[in-house]
């Protein structure tokens, strides 16, 4: 057996009296090996490595490294101990050369950056990176921005390598590359450790696998002894019988037809290009595509809350039969039209709600004007909120509770509850399940689906194919502000329609960010 | 933990700052009552050390400096000062808050308040003896208000239509107001640089007690600005515009107009402001008229989380400690940056026990003891 790299002992992490981060989490990590760390949003994964790389300090527990007890107590020591992690949010000063960027803080003599470059080419060649050394942050892309921060940890030294969801901004093409990488790195004999909640990924990279729940460790496993399905059971706890029931679509018409829609950033960047599709009551039309490639952008076109260049959006009022061009717009404009045009959007704290309201006052944000006078009525969205307490069991101490200090999980069911109330003829959801566990994830599936049941016209725009291939009636993909293909859902695959997604980078890759 | 563990490379931190879960309302106030007591106890300690005075002396002579020998049977002209440097203090500290609420740095209470005393002050002069005085009081009242709100809404428009720094903005709106002051009382007071008391236009005394009604003015004020606040669609919008933009604008609330009518409202309580010091209460108008309470009035509106009732209190606190420790300084021929220093010190405090109040300290050796 190789050798231990890495040692946890009964590591228990709490934030104030209530949230148990973790619980007497015991964990070995050998040279040589990828282990993956898997678990649901909360389970405590980026707890424990945060731990391990000195940005926490433990309460109760021990770590060793190399065998010997080692105390942590900032990123430093943590270096010092050959520990590095690559955070999920980039941590690089944008003006600065990648060479620049990686031996900023390296305290080691007289600072000469061509023999450090030397250094930094060696390591480059012996893991097979490709950089240029003399690019300047600002005018990289995530991947390149990645990899200058693989190397700033391996340039100090580290044998022990946490990677915080790596993968999350990254392409396929880019996936493979780094994967690549990294296994060249276990080769050489560094230890690397992988948050993820991916599980294909989890399957293809690692050696072992390492699963949280609810901030306890429930196991270790060895990759090649499960698959997929035995993992999400590990991770959730329970046999999951989850499936989601996708009627046929019923009277089915044209609710909302975009024409031509183009839009450009205030850069003078095309975000939307020349996009036209039609979401029909009844339906679900899932939108697929790598993230940034104007999900978001169309979202709020329809929205009114994005200026277009050109380009048309017309509604079909189901009740009047009449059509409304939606394009210039503002949101309330739209409203005092008639539209019951409801939008879930991607930053539900700093979009959809606002975090330090309470629940109540977060109902309100919609219906706050009605009722004459300039006083606010509190009594309905009241009730609004205790009904959406009661009917989705958002776990909250009341209904006054600042939004906030509810979980993901809980956030997202008050503000798709809020959105559902008014009845929608349009529902707009982006993301709607990230970061959620998959009860609840499921409880809003089923919401989207009662939604289309009743006559909507639903857009879901989501990340994981999986789920849009199970919940879609049709899928949409888009690949750098362009529709580059639309798919039956029940009959396409998933390859099919990763290759629509990639299709437009190849011909569209002159607008990056 | 059980075992001790012997040689470490890296010692364990000493104590670590750890964040709390919300306290329970009444201990969040003991915490904050302590930090004032422990300030004022400081205060006279430091006190005694410079006048060689026991401590109940300095704080006899603080009372005595807030209240005159109200206690003795004396008069209550002392208390009715007191309370009208605190009415005053508080109307400029409720005029900011509408627009900290919504996250918009007004730094320019003190030129806002200024301008509204030069209208007043105009008025008084020129329309003095020319209307009816009920009629002249209403055009004082206006116009205060009016000559406000122009003066905070320009900073205002600029922010809404091209993002200006606000703080900036304001803070640079103060030196031309204060510039237009000294200009005015130049030309209007000749060559002595002042102007003598004018006798016209004088809000009225009610009760034989010149203070009363700009008392009573700013209590209404501090009731209507908290129900604003609290239960109005303007204060809500207020709110959701302060702590996210985007969200504002994705329910469809027009946020420059959010803006704008919040800076006209914050510039004409200043204005308010002006007009009670020029009219209610100088009958005269100076560079130093509101003497820098519009920066003061930033930070009692802070302390008072911009709860207008909280603040009430901490008006009186600061007004009560600038008296107070300004007598000490006056009877012990201290210096009289003294009574700014105390001040300074109980501010200290009681910004300090916020972090006591969000944090816990969590030391070595005690894990167990601490939960």
């Amino acid at each position: 057996m190789a050798k231990i790299a890495l040692e946890l002992k009964n590591i228990t992490k709490t934030f104030g009296a209530k949230v148990i981060a973790n619980k007497d989490v015991n964990l070995t990590v050998y040279q040589g090996e990828i282990l993956s760390i898997l678990g649901e949003n909360g389970s405590g994964k980026t707890t424990l490595m945060n731990m391990i790389a000195g940005i926490y300090f433990p309460d109760e527990g021990q770590i060793s490294v190399n065998g010997e007890e080692a105390v942590i107590a900032s990123p430093k020591d943590a270096f010092s101990y050959g520990i590095g992690m690559i955070h999920q949010h980039f941590k690089l000063v944008d003006v600065f050369t990648a060479a620049e960027n990686i031996v900023l803080g390296v305290n080691d003599g007289k600072y000469n950056l061509n023999k450090s470059k030397e250094k930094i080419k060696e390591i480059c060649s012996k893991y097979g990176f490709s950089l240029d050394l003399d690019k300047k942050i600002y005018t990289m892309s995530v991947s390149e921005k990645q990899t200058v921060e693989i190397i700033k940890v391996l340039y100090r030294g580290a044998d022990i390598l946490i990677l915080d969801e790596p993968t999350a901004v990254l392409t396929p093409q880019e996936t493979s590359k780094l994967f690549d990488i990294l296994r060249n790195m276990r080769n050489h004999g560094k230890s690397i450790i992988i948050i993820t909640h991916k599980l294909n990924e989890v399957m293809e990279i690692s050696d072992r696998v390492a699963v949280l729940r609810k901030g306890e460790s429930v196991g270790v496993v060895n990759t090649a002894d499960v698959d997929p399905h035995k993992l999400t059971e590990l991770m959730v706890g329970d046999k999951v019988e989850l499936n989601i029931n996708r009627t046929t679509p019923k009277n089915v018409s044209d609710r909302l037809v975009i024409k031509g829609v183009t839009c450009y950033n205030r850069e003078g960047v095309k975000l939307l290009d020349d996009v036209t599709f039609t979401a029909k009551a009844g339906e679900i039309l899932g939108v697929a595509g790598i993230a940034g490639s104007g999900q978001r952008e169309l979202l709020e076109s329809i929205a009114g809350l994005q200026k277009l260049q050109s380009g048309e959006i017309i509604y079909h009022n189901p009740k009047t039969g009449k059509s409304e061009n939606l394009r210039d717009k503002t949101p309330m404009q739209i409203r005092n039209l008639g539209v019951r045009l409801s939008f879930v959007p991607e930053d539900r704290l700093g979009m959809g709600l606002v975090g330090n309201m309470d629940i109540i006052d977060n109902m309100m944000l919609r219906s706050y004007r009605r009722g004459k006078g300039m006083f606010l009525r509190r009594k309905k969205p009241k009730n609004l909120a205790t009904e959406i307490v009661e009917r989705l069991q958002v776990v909250t101490p009341s209904v006054n509770t600042p939004v906030r200090r509810l979980s993901g999980g809980n956030v997202q069911k008050v503000l798709v509850g809020r959105e559902i109330a008014s009845s929608p003829t349009v529902l707009m959801v982006a993301y709607p399940v990230r970061g959620l566990d998959i009860n609840s994830s499921y409880t809003i599936f089923n919401l989207l689906n009662e939604q289309k049941e009743k006559g909507a016209a639903v857009i879901f725009v989501g990340e994981d194919l999986d789920a849009l291939l199970e919940l879609s009636d049709r899928i949409m993909v888009i690949g750098s502000g362009r529709i580059t293909g639309t798919v039956d859902a029940r009959s396409a695959t998933k390859e099919e329609i990763g290759l629509l997604m990639t299709k437009s980078t190849k011909e569209g890759g002159e607008d990056n960010e | 933990m059980s075992e001790k563990t012997k040689a470490k490379h890296h010692h364990e931190p000493l104590f670590r700052i750890v964040k709390r879960d919300d306290l329970p309302w009444w201990q969040a106030w003991l915490i904050r009552i302590a930090a004032i007591v422990t300030a004022v106890l400081l205060v006279g300690v430091i006190s005694t050390l410079l006048t060689k005075g026991s401590l109940g002396e300095i704080y006899q002579t603080m009372i005595k400096g807030v209240f005159g020998k109200l206690f003795e049977g004396g008069s209550t002209t002392m208390l009715w000062k007191f309370l009208q440097e605190t009415a005053i203090l508080l109307c400029l500290s409720l005029a900011v808050t509408p627009a900290f609420k919504m996250k918009f740095w007004n730094c320019g209470a003190e030129g806002q308040a200024l301008m509204g005393g030069l209208a007043s002050m105009i008025c008084m002069i020129e329309l003095g003896d020319k209307l009816p005085y009920p009629v002249l009081l209403l055009v004082i009242f206006l116009t205060s208000m009016l000559s406000g709100a122009v003066w905070g809404v320009i900073p205002a428009i600029f922010k809404a239509n091209y993002n200006t720094n606000e703080t900036l903005f304001t803070l640079m709106m103060n030196y031309v107001a204060t510039q237009i002051i000294k200009y005015y009382v130049y030309i209007e007071g000749g060559g002595s640089n002042t102007i003598q008391p004018v006798a016209e236009g004088n809000l009225p005394v009610i009760a034989g007690n010149r203070y009363l009604l700009n008392v009573i003015i700013v209590a209404v004020l501090a009731v209507a600005l908290f129900i604003y606040q609290k239960y109005s669609k303007q204060g809500y919008e207020i709110t959701v515009v302060g702590e996210s933009q985007n969200t504002a604008r994705y329910v469809g609330i027009n946020v420059k107009k959010v803006i704008i009518r919040t800076m006209l409202l914050s510039g004409a309580i200043c204005g308010i402001a002006g007009m009670l010091l020029v009219a209610g209460t100088d009958h005269s108008i100076n560079t130093n008229t509101v003497g820098g309470q519009g920066f003061t009035a930033i930070m009692v509106s802070w302390l008072g989380q911009f709860n207008p009732f909280i603040m009430v209190l901490m008006s009186a606190l600061v007004v009560f400690l600038r008296m107070g420790t300004g007598k000490v300084a006056d009877t012990c021929s201290l210096n009289a940056s003294f009574a700014d220093i105390a001040v300074g010190i109980v501010i200290l405090f009681v910004v300090g026990c916020e972090f006591f109040i969000r944090y816990s300290v969590k030391f070595k050796h005690n894990k167990k003891e601490v939960k």
